[in-house]
């Protein structure tokens, strides 16, 4: 069986997991929505203000959400004890990991789909005419988010008070990724949108150098 | 022992004739006066530090090639030199910071890296502290500091990027181009104390894992004695 092969299986199998109980994506929604309405209330949300601080506040919601909701995508596994079999199975770990990147990809990219809008209305930000601009940048910071967070939660898996583990080992790496990712999406935001080629070539080295550093050191992080 | 006592009395040598050079031999900086003779303590804290860094990653790749627990207790006692080191460097450029710039702290390339450096080398250890079993948790934290360690230059580069729009404040000049020849010298003298410190220190703290490793395996034998000799009198009970 071919990686990619094996990594759709494994996606499909989440995605099904996932979309029985919907309980992650919710809870993740949710909690993202929660930071935006909060932030709010820390400094006056008018057009101008909002202009300078939203993308910010947006890209921090997703990365607080984003290291929330990838915590499960091993503990999960490591409580059933389904971790085994999946070591068992005859795929590579690489497609392991990359079912799951995928996976969480497609709950975050979820979870932003309806964000955005929301954020847009309480924020007063007009998106309309930067959709398809800004869809490209949330796809990089978000696969920047998974790609650096499915291997954390693999990780962080094994270790005890594991919750509040996976946060303090996944922000700090993510740093340069949020600067790359608000510089972007601030000048979309920007009373002439342009779309800041540099920070988008950015977001991309950061996503290609993370993603060949899981493919190298995978067979490490899956090992019994 | 003697040997170990002669060297340490040379590095405290060094470190003292370091500490001399940069208080009475080293010219008076031409803007910031006296200030500037922190430099002699914060640049080499910084070379230091990233020595000790470089020596952690190549830990890291050289426990998961070879499995070897050397390996492992070299990553872990670097790191821990590295974040006293950085925690040292941080302190002298706050304290720097203020009198020369009029700001205790200032968002440019160089400290925010430094800081999500320590940032990042504190969660390592904290990541250490929680992972039960020896073996997953040199496996683990090793993946965990490689990771750390390319994020480095993406944090520099991220923040160069950012924050060159505005004008940030000058760390010392144009590069090394103003530097008194002097001067240079008596860095590199700091640099060669401070790094001897470094090696000192961490082969200390290498010896000390080593040891731990030791004081385990040995409880485990002996715990497994003790299992063993209950077994045998309860066989010779029945």
């Amino acid at each position: 069986m071919t990686d990619a092969r094996a990594a759709a299986i494994l996606l499909a199998k989440e995605l099904r997991l996932e979309f029985r109980t919907r309980e992650l994506l919710n809870a993740t929604i949710v909690f993202a929505l929660v930071v935006i309405v909060l932030f709010s209330f820390s400094f006056d949300p008018t057009a101008a203000e909002s202009r300078r601080y939203g993308p910010g506040l947006l890209w921090i919601a997703f990365l607080f959400a984003g290291s929330l909701m990838l915590h499960p995508s091993f503990a999960r596994e490591q409580s059933n004890q389904t971790l085994d079999a999946l070591r068992m199975a005859p795929v590579s770990p690489f497609a392991i990991l990359l079912g799951k990147m995928l996976a969480n990809f497609v709950f975050l990219s979820l979870a932003e789909v309806v964000l955005v809008p929301v954020f847009a209305v309480l924020y007063n930000v007009s998106i309309a005419g930067v959709i398809g601009r800004l869809i490209v940048v949330l796809m990089l910071g978000t696969l920047g988010v998974v790609i650096t967070g499915t291997v954390f939660s693999a990780v962080s898996a094994h270790a005890r008070m594991r919750e509040l583990l996976l946060p303090l080992l996944l922000l700090p790496i993510l740093a340069p990724l949020l600067i790359a990712a608000v510089e972007a999406t601030a000048s979309l935001f920007a009373e002439q949108p342009a779309l800041d080629r540099t920070w988008l070539a950015f977001l991309a080295g950061f996503d290609i150098v993370f993603l060949t550093a899981s493919w190298l050191l995978c067979d490490f992080l899956l090992e019994e | 022992m003697k040997a170990r006592f002669t060297i340490t009395a040379l590095i405290a040598f060094l470190l003292f004739f370091g500490g001399y050079a940069a208080l009475f031999i080293a010219p008076d900086e031409r803007t910031m006066h006296e200030i500037q003779r922190v430099f002699y303590v914060h640049l080499p804290l910084w070379a230091a530090m990233y020595s000790a860094l470089l020596v952690a990653f190549i830990s890291n790749i050289g426990w998961l090639a070879t499995r070897k627990p050397m390996w492992d207790w070299l990553a872990v006692s670097a790191v821990e030199v590295g974040v006293v080191c950085c925690t040292g460097g941080l302190i002298t450029g706050v304290l720097w910071g203020r009198p020369a710039w009029g700001i205790w702290w200032t968002w440019d390339a160089r400290l925010t890296t430094s800081f999500i450096l320590w940032l990042l080398y504190i969660s390592y250890l904290l990541l250490r502290g929680l992972l039960e079993d020896p073996q997953r948790r040199a496996t683990l934290s090793a993946v965990f500091g490689i990771f750390a360690f390319l994020d480095a230059p993406l944090v520099y580069a991220a923040n160069r990027l950012w924050r060159t729009q505005h004008p940030a404040p000058v760390l010392f000049g144009d590069s090394n181009s103003g530097l008194d020849p002097t001067m240079g010298k008596v860095l590199v003298a700091c640099i060669v104390a401070m790094l001897a410190v470094m090696v000192l220190v961490l082969v200390d703290r290498y010896r000390l894992e080593r040891l731990r490793y030791e004081v385990e395996e040995l409880r485990f034998a002996a715990d497994a004695r003790t299992a063993d000799s209950n077994s045998v009198t309860a066989r010779g009970a029945l």
